[in-house]
């Protein structure tokens, strides 16, 4: 079966799973957000109770060289904890909404988390020595009574387990009044945004007490806001670019030399309603959940509530592409406003080569697109096909009347199983997919 | 008829929602208060437009009981649970008020529905 993002021999298999297996599950352990760091060797993920757990890639083995090297877990902490805003009687949720990596710089890791109110700097060493033969302290730290010190020494290095440690080096407090959606690092390695429901700031990696708001569009009178900032990101390259995206679905492109507030846009884009499709959701699915330039800085993509848009940063007034992640759910959206899934955000990625991009869905499945060869791909995120090396089936949902085997029925999708993050290794093909509390991680399986 | 009645039903939803997410941790979402606001006032032009079409029709069918009883109820589609009381509406930068702009405040059936669900900060 020909498959996506590598030409026909291509097929994804499962690799790992993380996470707990039992039925009920507890709210803090839903996974909230997942990201691969630069080279690929971390993979963090965050979760609902405020913790990040991140994994390493373990080298291959040399007994079985045609096999990528597993991630294990490497560190784990407690990012966020829920706070109280005791002037307006609200609860601040620790929930994890994005985690973006630093580029490594020192032996160090760093990467950037947030809540909704609150981000922080994160530091993750290694500490494999610790020094011993202190002249004022005892080696269990109890200071020693200096009449009895009698000889000076100089430490020494002692090797010891490796540990690795956690430690918030900056946090980024009290410069948001709506909740953090995004944050993104800017390619000057020294600045990154953050953004809330109507405000982008830009701030300093060294600076915490203050940060620059390049774009309000919170109206004088709140009676007259049409549209929030879903989405923004900064452009790979150019470290005075960067997008939103709108509830309303247009995307809007700034260029931060033109003025300090970027109010003003450089680039609009959006797509014209098609009015033979219009319904009392009109407005909730064509929200953007998500905007992601490709690797090139050529091409940005997003993501509303049934399909996924690729637009060239040249072309304004429509996407150069358009894919439909599940279209049978058109017809289902009452039901989904209802039971609050047309709420549901979804996020979408790249591959290192931006030949392909990943989404999820329900059932715990998730979709590929593969730009070049125009083919698609549904794959499904389940206990019952991890076993180790095993070929991921293509799924497929009946839309007809008639259901053919092997297929899954409109009415038979579970809907409490939704897959909103997934990530895309920056080099190989290694996907990460959250599914739930569960992670997933797929490698390819080159016949 | 059954696009009214499955407007109103929608709508009714819309505000039990709405009243829902006062007591969700982390507060109202205003993405999703406004995009809730956004569905009722698309239900409720939908509602206006539907009732205009009965009034139409009442005329030519020349039924003057059916035309008695064209005026909405104002009270008659709000769910019981909600409360009574008019709820203040308050500036201020932290105050999430669905746009009662774009719902036609007064006669409106989505207008007032939203004024007793929007929380008094």
């Amino acid at each position: 079966m020909a498959g996506v993002a590598g030409g026909n021999d291509f097929q994804w298999c499962f690799s790992q799973v993380k996470g707990a297996i039992d039925e009920d599950v507890a709210e803090a352990d839903i996974i909230s957000t997942v990201e691969f760091n630069y080279s690929g060797e971390l993979l963090a993920t965050g979760d609902k109770g405020g913790r990040v757990v991140i994994f390493q890639h373990e080298q291959e083995s040399k007994n079985r060289p045609h096999l990528r090297g597993e991630y294990n877990v490497y560190s784990t902490f407690q990012s966020h904890e829920p706070e109280f805003d005791y002037l307006k009687s609200l609860e601040i949720e620790e929930k994890i909404n994005k985690i973006r990596w630093l580029p490594q710089q020192n032996a160090a890791h760093f990467l950037l988390s947030t809540n909704d109110k609150t981000i922080k700097l994160w530091k993750i060493s290694e500490r494999d020595k610790r020094a011993e033969g202190y002249n004022l302290k005892d080696e269990d730290g109890r200071l020693r009574d200096p009449f009895r010190i009698t000889s000076l020494r100089v430490p020494v290095l002692m090797p010891m387990d490796l540990m690795v440690e956690a430690s918030p080096r900056r946090i980024f407090a009290n410069a948001h009044t709506y909740h953090i959606n995004s944050i993104s690092v800017n390619s000057d390695h020294e600045t990154y945004l953050s953004a809330d429901d109507l405000r982008i700031n830009l701030w300093h990696l060294e600076i915490t007490d203050r940060s620059f708001n390049i774009v309000d569009i919170k109206p004088a009178n709140m009676e007259e806001l049409t549209e929030v900032i879903t989405a923004a990101e900064c452009h790979p390259h150019q470290c005075n670019v960067f997008v939103y995206s709108s509830s309303k679905g247009t995307i809007r492109l700034c260029d931060m030399r033109a003025a300090a507030l970027c109010d003003r846009h450089s680039k609009f884009f959006e797509e014209p309603e098609d009015p033979s499709s219009r319904s009392f959701f009109s407005e909730i699915i064509s929200s953007i959940s998500d905007v992601k330039f490709s690797h090139s800085g050529r091409y940005m993509m997003t993501r509303d509530y049934l399909s996924v848009k690729f637009w060239d940063l040249n072309m304004e007034n429509r996407p150069v592409e358009t894919y439909q992640v599940h279209e049978y759910l058109r017809s289902k959206l009452c039901s989904l406003y209802e039971n609050d899934c047309i709420f549901d955000k979804f996020e979408c990625c790249w591959n290192g080569t931006d030949s392909a991009i990943m989404t999820g869905s329900y059932n715990n499945f998730f979709r590929m697109f593969d730009r070049n060869t125009r083919r698609d791909i549904t794959l499904e995120a389940s206990r019952e096909s991890s076993k180790p090396r095993a070929t991921l089936k293509p799924r497929k949902v009946s839309t007809g009347g008639k259901r053919k085997k092997d297929e899954i029925s409109v009415d038979s999708l579970d809907f409490n199983k939704k897959i909103l993050h997934t990530a895309w290794h920056p080099k190989d093909n290694v996907i990460a997919v959250a599914a739930t509390n569960n992670l997933y991680i797929f490698q390819d399986k080159i016949n | 008829m059954e696009v009214n009645a499955e407007a109103r039903r929608i709508l009714a939803v819309s505000i039990s929602k709405l009243y829902a997410s006062r007591s969700q941790r982390g507060g109202l979402r205003l993405h999703r208060s406004l995009l809730l606001s956004l569905v009722m006032r698309s239900e409720s032009d939908s509602d206006e437009e539907g009732c205009d079409n009965e009034i139409t029709e009442d005329k030519e069918n020349l039924s003057p009981a059916r035309q008695s009883r064209k005026r909405r109820g104002k009270a008659s589609v709000a769910p019981d649970f909600l409360p009574i009381k008019r709820a203040r509406l308050e500036s201020g930068e932290d105050r999430y008020a669905a746009p009662l702009s774009s719902c036609r405040a007064g006669e409106s059936l989505a207008a007032l529905s939203l004024n007793r669900v929007i929380p008094a900060f």
